[in-house]
Formats: C-alpha cells, sequence, structure tokens
C-alpha cells in the first residue's frame, strides 16, 4: 500500500509541477538569416586574433545578419581547413612564409585578403624596472655584461634568454651564437610561461629576457622594453644559420580560402575592407583580458564607439 | 612465523654478486664518461632538421594536396567522418544543443538530471545516484551546464565507439596469444603517442568538426578497455573452462555463458578507465575545435584567468567522479532494485523529460543562486596568494631538486657518448631480463639514434627518471597510509580523482609563478597526474595483504614501522611494481605537458612540430622516440617484477 501511495504522490506532484507551467520552449522565435549566409571564421589562440575575430562576427552577424560559426582552431590546422571548405577565413597572420607558400602558392586553396593595418612586431624584451635601473641593457652590445644576472637553474653557467609559444619563427639560437652573446636559449614552450616570467620578473625585481611580441594585451598591464638588435635589412635573415640581425616588422593580414573569395559574397567584402590600428586592437583585447568582458560584447562596445570605421568596412551596396 | 618476517629471501650469495656487477657498471660508466665527455652525443639543434624528418614533412605534404582526389578520402574516411559526426550530433541535439527548430536541446536540464539519477539508481544504488544528482546540479549552478554536456556528449560518443570496437578485440585478444601479441605493441603505440602529433593529420582525414575530436578522444581511451576485457578473460580460472568445456560446450557457448559472465566485473572497470581516459582528452581536443568545458579552460588561459579555468576543470572533474562512482558501483555486487522503485522512478523520470522538453525552466538552466562566479573568485584568490608568497620556498626546493637530481642525472644520460649509453643500457636489460630484454633494449635504442633525437630522449628520459622516482615516493608513503586506514582512503580518494582529471594547464599557471618555466616544473606537473595512480594501486596492495598476517606481526611486538617494512611493504611488492610500471607511463605520457613549461627535449619538439609546419616531421619523430622510450622502460620493468616477484 505505502509503496503504491509513494509513487501516487510522485506523479500527483510532478504533474501539480507541470501545470503550474511557465515559459513554453518555443514560444520566442530566434532571429532569421539573410542572403549573407554561413561564415565560417577561423579563432587562433590569442587575445588579439580573438579581438578581431569578435569585431568581424559582430558586424557581420547585424549588418550583414551572416550566420557567422566561429572554430577554435591552431594556425596550422585553420590553413589546412582552406582546403577541405570548413574555413573561410584566417583574420590575424603572423608571416607563416611556411603556411603561405604551401596553401597560396602550392595548393592554391587560399588567397590573401590584405592587410589588418596591425603591426606586429617580434624581439627581446625585458620588464620596466630593468630597463630603468639599467637603461644600457637596452642595447645589445651590453647584454654581455649582465649575462651572469640572467643565470637560471636551466641555463648553467650562461645568461637565460627565455623562448616561449613555438607557433612563432624564433632565430633567437642563431643570434646568440652569431653575436657572441653568452647567453643560453632555454625553451619556456607557451605564452603562459612567457607572460608569468615577466609579470613576475616586474613583481619582484627578477631578471628575465625573453622572446615576446606586440600587440599583445599583457603590455597593456606591463610595459616590456624592447631590447636593440643589429637593424634589420631585407635578405639578413635568409641564411637561417648566419642570422645576426633583429626580426622584421610584420604586417599582420588576413587569408581566406579560394572559394569564400570568388563567391564575393557580403561576408568575404567585410573581410577585405576590414583594416584597424594596433590601438583599436589593444582597446578591443583589454576589454577581453583585463575587462574580463565576453568576446561578443567587447565587439559591440568598440564597434558602437566607432560606428564611422565600421561603416567603412560595409560593402558598398 | 619465520616466513611473515622473512618473506622469500633470494638466495643470498646470488644477490649479492648481482649488485657487485650492478655497482661494477655503473662506476665503469662514470669513469667513462669523464673521459668522452661531450664526445659523439647525437645532439641536435632546435631548429635542426635529419633527412628523415624532412622525409615526413613531405609525406605530409602529399597527403594534404590530394585530399580532394584520393579515393580513400572520398569513399573511407568520409563515409566514416560522416556516420561518427551524425552520431556525436545527435547526441548533442538530444541534450547539449538547440536542435530540430527548437532553441533548446530535445531534453532539458531536469530531464538529463532525472535520467541520470534514474540510471544511477538502477545500476549502482541510492547512494550513487544522490551523488550523481547533486553532481549534475552542482555542473548547472556552477553556469556550465550546455558546455558540460557538450563535453559528456562527445565523451559518451568515444565511449560508446571505443567500447563497441575495443570489448570484441579485447575477447579477442583474451581468447588467442598470437592477436595478444600483435595488438599489445599496437596499443603501446595508441597510449604513448602524444596526441598532439596525431592532431593535425586528424583533420586533414576527418575533418574539423566532432568526428575528429572523437577519434582523437578514443585513440587513447579505447586502449584501455581493450587490456582490461583481455586480461579479464585470460584471468577466468582454467579449471572453469575446462569444466565447461568437457560438458560439452562449443566454444561460443563457453564464451557467451562461461567466460564473458565470470569477467564481467573487470570488463566493467575496463569502461571506467575508458571514460576516465577520454575526460583526461577534453582540453586537447578542444584545439581542434571540440565543443565543451575543454574550450572554457583553453580560452581563459589565453589570458591566464585561473579563476574561470579552475571552474571549468572542476567541472570535468565533476563528470569524471560521477561516472567513476557510477561504473565502479556497477562492477560490484548486482543489486535489485524493488519493482515499486523501479516504476516510480521510471515515471519520475518520465515527467521531467516532458517537463524539460515543454517548458522553458525545466529546458535551460536558470540559476538564481549561481556559485560558478564564487569559484572563480575563490581559485584566484588562493592562486594569487600562493604566487605572491610562496615562489621564495619553492624556487629554492625547485634549485636544490635540479642541482643535487636533474642536472647530474642528465649530464651522465646526455654528455655520455650515446654507444656508452648503449652499452650500459643493454649491459642492465640483460642482468635484469636476460638476452630477451637485452635485444628489446638494443633494438628501442637503435630507433631512438634513427629518429636524430637521441640528446632529447636522453634528457627527457632524465627527467622521467626523477619524475618516476617522486611518483613511488609519494606512492609509498601515501599509499601506505592510505592502505592502512580507511578513513584517509576516504578522505584522499577524490583528491586523487581531481589531480587525474583536471586539465593540467589549470595548475600549470600557478606553478610557472612558482617553479619558473624549468625542467623540474614539468616534473612536478607529471608528478601530480602520475601520482594518484601510485598511490591507489600501493594502497589497494597493501590492503590485500592478508589482515591475519598483519595481526601475527602485531602479536610478536613489531611496531606500526617494522610492520609496514618488514611485512606489508615486501608482500604487498607485486603491487609495488606495477605501481612503478603505471607511473613510468603515466610519466611519459606528460612529457608534452612538460614541454609547454620549460621541460625542452622531446616535449619541446612535439609542441614545435604541432605550430610549425617545417617542424611537423621532427614532431612526429619526437612522438615516435616517446613511444620507444616508453615500450623500453615499460619492457624492463615488467622483466624487473618478474624477476623480483617470482
Amino acid at each position: 500500500m505505502a509503496r503504491h501511495s509513494v509513487l501516487g504522490a510522485v506523479l500527483v506532484g510532478a504533474l501539480a509541477l507541470a501545470g503550474c507551467g511557465g515559459a513554453k520552449v518555443g514560444d520566442t522565435s530566434s532571429g532569421a538569416t539573410g542572403d549573407c549566409g554561413t561564415f565560417n571564421l577561423a579563432i587562433n589562440p590569442w587575445v588579439g586574433y580573438e579581438a578581431n575575430a569578435a569585431v568581424l562576427a559582430y558586424v557581420a552577424e547585424k549588418e550583414l545578419k551572416c550566420k557567422v560559426t566561429k572554430k577554435e582552431l591552431k594556425e596550422e590546422v585553420a590553413w589546412q581547413g582552406f582546403g577541405t571548405g570548413e574555413v573561410d577565413a584566417v583574420v590575424e597572420n603572423w608571416g607563416h612564409d611556411d603556411l603561405r607558400k604551401k596553401y597560396v602558392d602550392e595548393q592554391k586553396t587560399a588567397v590573401s585578403a590584405g592587410s589588418t593595418g596591425v603591426k606586429g612586431q617580434i624581439g627581446w624584451y625585458v620588464p620596466p624596472w630593468l630597463a630603468k635601473e639599467h637603461p644600457d641593457i637596452l642595447d645589445w652590445n651590453n647584454l654581455n655584461k649582465y649575462a651572469d644576472k640572467f643565470k637560471t637553474s636551466e641555463s648553467g653557467d650562461k645568461g637565460q634568454l627565455l623562448d616561449g609559444d613555438p607557433s612563432f619563427v624564433t632565430n633567437d639560437e642563431a643570434l646568440v651564437k652569431n653575436l657572441n652573446l653568452n647567453y643560453k636559449v632555454v625553451y619556456g614552450g607557451s605564452e603562459t610561461a612567457l607572460i608569468q616570467a615577466f609579470r613576475q620578473a616586474e613583481k619582484d625585481k627578477k631578471w628575465v629576457i625573453g622572446y615576446f611580441y606586440s600587440p599583445q594585451w599583457l603590455l597593456n598591464e606591463i610595459k616590456l622594453e624592447k631590447v636593440k638588435l643589429p637593424a634589420y635589412t631585407p635578405g639578413c635573415d635568409a641564411d637561417a644559420e648566419k642570422i645576426a640581425c633583429d626580426y622584421p616588422d610584420y604586417d599582420l593580414d588576413k587569408l581566406v580560402s579560394k572559394k569564400f573569395a570568388d563567391a564575393n559574397g557580403p561576408a568575404f567584402q567585410l573581410v577585405k575592407n576590414f583594416k584597424w590600428t594596433n590601438e583599436d586592437q589593444n582597446t578591443v583585447a583589454k576589454y577581453i583580458a583585463e575587462d574580463k568582458m565576453k568576446p561578443e560584447d567587447a565587439a559591440k562596445k568598440w564597434a558602437e564607439a566607432n560606428a564611422d570605421k565600421v561603416k567603412a568596412w560595409l560593402p558598398k551596396a | 612465523m619465520v616466513a611473515v618476517a622473512a618473506p622469500r629471501q633470494l638466495p643470498r650469495l646470488f644477490q649479492h654478486k648481482k649488485s657487485l656487477i650492478f655497482a661494477a657498471i655503473v662506476v665503469a660508466w662514470l669513469v667513462l664518461w669523464l673521459v668522452f665527455r661531450n664526445v659523439g652525443t647525437l645532439a641536435l639543434g632546435a631548429a635542426d632538421l635529419t633527412p628523415l624528418h624532412r622525409w615526413i614533412n613531405g609525406v605530409n605534404d602529399a597527403v594534404g594536396a590530394s585530399r580532394n582526389s584520393n579515393p580513400v578520402f572520398l569513399y573511407f574516411f568520409n563515409e566514416i567522418r560522416l556516420v561518427i559526426d551524425e552520431f556525436v550530433t545527435f547526441i548533442q541535439a538530444l541534450i547539449a544543443q538547440p536542435s530540430f527548430g527548437r532553441p533548446v536541446p530535445v531534453i532539458g536540464w531536469l530531464g538529463v538530471v532525472a535520467i541520470a539519477g534514474f540510471v544511477s539508481l538502477a545500476v549502482a544504488g541510492w547512494r550513487v545516484a544522490l551523488l550523481t544528482v547533486a553532481g549534475f546540479v552542482f555542473l548547472g549552478l556552477q553556469g556550465l551546464w550546455q558546455e558540460s554536456m557538450d563535453t559528456l556528449s562527445l565523451t559518451l560518443a568515444a565511449v560508446v565507439i571505443s567500447l563497441l570496437a575495443g570489448i570484441p578485440l579485447g575477447i579477442w585478444a583474451g581468447l588467442s596469444d598470437r592477436a595478444n601479441r600483435v595488438l599489445t605493441p599496437v596499443l603501446d603505440f595508441m597510449q604513448t603517442m602524444p596526441t598532439f602529433v596525431y592532431l593535425a593529420p586528424l583533420t586533414l582525414f576527418f575533418l574539423i568538426g566532432p568526428a575528429s575530436a572523437t577519434i582523437a578522444t578514443l585513440i587513447y581511451a579505447a586502449p584501455p578497455a581493450i587490456r582490461i576485457t583481455a586480461h579479464a578473460i585470460r584471468s577466468v580460472p582454467r579449471n572453469t573452462v575446462e569444466a565447461s568445456e568437457s560438458l560439452g560446450a562449443t566454444r561460443n557457448q563457453t564464451l557467451v555463458k562461461v567466460l564473458l559472465p565470470s569477467a564481467r566485473k573487470t570488463i566493467v572497470l575496463g569502461v571506467n578507465q575508458t571514460i576516465m581516459a577520454a575526460l583526461a582528452m577534453v582540453t586537447i581536443a578542444a584545439l581542434i575545435d571540440a565543443p565543451g568545458l575543454g574550450k572554457t579552460v583553453v580560452k581563459a588561459l589565453q589570458t591566464l584567468d585561473v579563476g574561470t579555468a579552475f571552474n571549468a576543470g572542476l567541472a570535468i572533474v565533476v563528470l569524471a567522479i560521477v561516472l567513476d562512482r557510477v561504473t565502479t558501483a556497477a562492477a560490484g555486487e548486482r543489486r535489485k532494485l524493488p519493482r515499486w522503485a523501479l516504476f516510480g522512478g521510471l515515471g519520475v523520470t518520465g515527467v521531467c523529460v516532458y517537463l524539460s522538453h515543454t517548458y522553458l525552466w525545466a529546458a535551460e538552466f536558470q540559476s538564481d543562486v549561481e556559485i560558478g562566479s564564487s569559484i572563480n573568485k575563490g581559485a584566484t584568490a588562493v592562486t594569487e596568494w600562493a604566487q605572491d608568497s610562496l615562489p621564495v620556498l619553492t624556487g629554492g626546493f625547485k634549485d636544490f631538486v635540479t642541482f643535487a637530481l636533474i642536472n647530474p642525472l642528465q649530464a651522465l644520460l646526455a654528455e655520455s657518448p650515446w654507444f656508452l649509453v648503449a652499452l650500459v643500457v643493454v649491459a642492465l636489460s640483460f642482468m635484469v631480463g636476460g638476452v630477451r630484454s637485452a635485444i628489446v633494449s638494443a633494438v628501442c635504442i637503435a630507433l631512438l639514434i634513427a629518429t636524430g633525437l637521441w640528446q632529447d630522449s636522453m634528457i627527457t628520459l632524465a627527467s622521467t627518471l626523477v619524475a618516476t622516482i617522486l611518483v613511488m615516493l609519494l606512492g609509498i608513503v601515501v599509499g601506505v597510509w592510505m592502505g592502512r586506514s580507511r578513513r584517509a582512503d576516504r578522505f584522499i580518494r577524490p583528491v586523487l580523482d581531481a589531480a587525474q582529471v583536471m586539465p593540467a594547464f589549470v595548475y600549470l599557471v600557478p606553478f610557472l609563478a612558482l617553479f619558473s618555466a624549468s625542467r623540474f616544473t614539468a616534473i612536478i606537473a607529471a608528478v601530480v597526474f602520475a601520482a594518484p595512480v601510485a598511490i591507489k594501486i600501493i594502497a589497494d596492495g597493501i590492503r590485500a595483504v592478508s589482515p591475519a598476517t598483519v595481526e601475527a606481526s602485531t602479536a610478536l611486538g613489531s611496531s606500526s614501522w617494522q610492520t609496514i617494512v618488514k611485512v606489508q611493504l615486501p608482500m604487498a611488492r607485486g603491487a609495488l611494481t606495477l605501481a612503478a610500471n603505471q607511473g613510468l607511463i603515466y610519466v611519459l605520457s606528460m612529457v608534452v605537458v612538460g614541454g609547454l613549461v620549460g621541460a625542452g627535449a622531446l616535449g619541446y619538439d612535439v609542441v614545435a612540430g604541432f605550430s610549425q609546419g617545417q617542424l611537423y616531421g621532427k614532431g612526429l619523430a619526437a612522438g615516435l622516440a616517446i613511444v620507444v622510450l616508453g615500450v623500453m622502460l615499460d619492457r624492463l620493468t615488467q622483466a624487473a617484477a618478474k624477476r623480483w616477484t617470482n
């Protein structure tokens, strides 16, 4: 008997709950998509890229009524996606001559869609306190003088030059050798390792020198100073083993799949026209990294404040 | 009594002579090392390639270029991809993603909680069912319902496919020695080959999407199911099988009526291990756009947002603990639910599913008592405190271990000429396991040289050995404690589970602050991941020592220390060797993660290969070197274990 009443009570209770109701699924309908269709946007894993992509996605959805599919991928995989038709656009590319050769020149599945307007820089950086107390460290000629200070458990009797994310080309081993520096390249292996090293170095006044790049959201927080290496001249990096000059400045550009470009739809027009500045990107990157805003919200905030810039990207009707 | 105090002593003289030869080999090595230091170390610069590496690059490019014309792709891989994609998308449509033109999944949170609770109730009993319901509601409260369901969908898909393929293969390997011999190296390969190596090629074969993510997961997750099934079939007592055969049963009848039922419990444990392995892949699969919690972790780490990453990592841990407890309980005694509970549960579940299908409040988890942000804040605060106040202590500890342990070992291995190391390893292998072991080691060393990454392999080997030593120290201390005290076990076990499935990068961020980017950080990360396995194995081994023996020892007036050292540890030496073996393999599976925090060597080679096209071949070769190291160390520890336990 008891068990029947338990069962009954449960059922009655549940049905009563159901009767109370609430909003039913399907009461509100979602927005329809326009003639733009689907736009497959690769998201490479760093904040500056995310800033570009978030703004593009926001504009594509809001103004062009595209259905934007964001795909979070490492660079290699994203470029591969041009050929398989699963990625339409990569919207911040750092050089990557090897990928360019493979997918643009050989397989012909990708084409360039012009500059993003953002200038990229790679080099050796030190924390601000160090640059302030020992200004001469910003010249590579004086690096050997301080090599002892940079010793760590990993570098033995030499100074440690911390390298990070292997996604970018590094000539650091060749540079150390050819500039006769008493340093050893230690591979941190990730951007996280670099950021933690610099943060701690600034906080505790520790001696750290490492490979870094701008634009990068950390630079909003800690103004790392770049060490001057022998100036870059075109062709000075032709022979990888003999490199003894600084890294070139990168014009960060956009790549799209051949199919996407040929179709020439509104989303492609938008990607092609998209161009802003380091400052713009830093603003959005700061919203995301420091203010912990969602990329969509960060993009919205920037786009609403910069309506004229956004307007210039829209396809001419 | 004598047998209790001194279990199975090897003949004294024999042991004595052996250790003399051992010492002689080591001394000879040290002397020759002084003479030949830095000669013939086969070093290779970070950006340098060998012809093998270039050749692999060429193959990779050729495959990529022919993707759209090659019939193997068009009619084979594409078909597999389609089936798996459909399967995963279907599960996602049921519980995770808006589907069938609705803004929400078919079954909302209330329905999923009810189904999970009911299934747990049916297979694992009341207590586990309560845990399940609490765990799933917790996921919602964390503000991660949809992400968790995406992860659950992918995990379920990978596990189902793993089992569909794995259990039959396991049965086959259990019945046939030949199949077992063929499968074992394949499984070793699948488990130790770093995922980074095949992640990019997978998306070439199966495109970006759920299929690639699922396949990446199941490559790592299927082997435990196969191994444990095979082991289960083999462990069925011979006389049971013979009895069945003498009664005139056919092979099929014996399999279905005798072997499978007696192996059932162990096979369920295989399912359990497969689920855990699948959850361990969540973050890595996110690098090729796998939906779910992994994405949250990866994204949060771009800005070093430990709080958010920890919250998502915790959700993975909760999922893992729930699934683990359900499957473990299911492997235990078979329970029969009273009929009223069964039908009552079914009814409630049905109503909940209906509600969650129909009403928004039951479909989307909208909680006003959200706790995700508090967890986030708490984790951030703890991390900041640790980063601010501990580095002075931890930095010193790092330097001590590095100079006392890592550097000398690495100098010996990586700065000796290759032929000297080869000679020493082969000689030691011969002493440990006879001619067979010597041959295996010799072949492995030849393969390491062929990869072109000999010196990197030796550096990685040095770190691996240090990490394994630390794992065993922790394993023995904590394992003995847990084995002797039920209460300790109850408190420590969930922590161990958490350490095993919490994505490594969540704790690597504070570790980097505590220990800088260094080999030591990599070693600590490996210890966090590998120690739980060793601890659990040793705890179980200690507990399995018969209580009568322990009581006898205590009755004879032994102190706790004497009982542990003279009775419990020696009698659990099977477990100790198993722990060492598994500890090594788990440490090796963290080599790549180590590459991300300053370990350099093979780990870094793999990471770089994943990130840069021209280094792809080198990355693959480094992956192979890790596999070869794994096989060599595995066979050696097994041979040593055999000698020691017999």
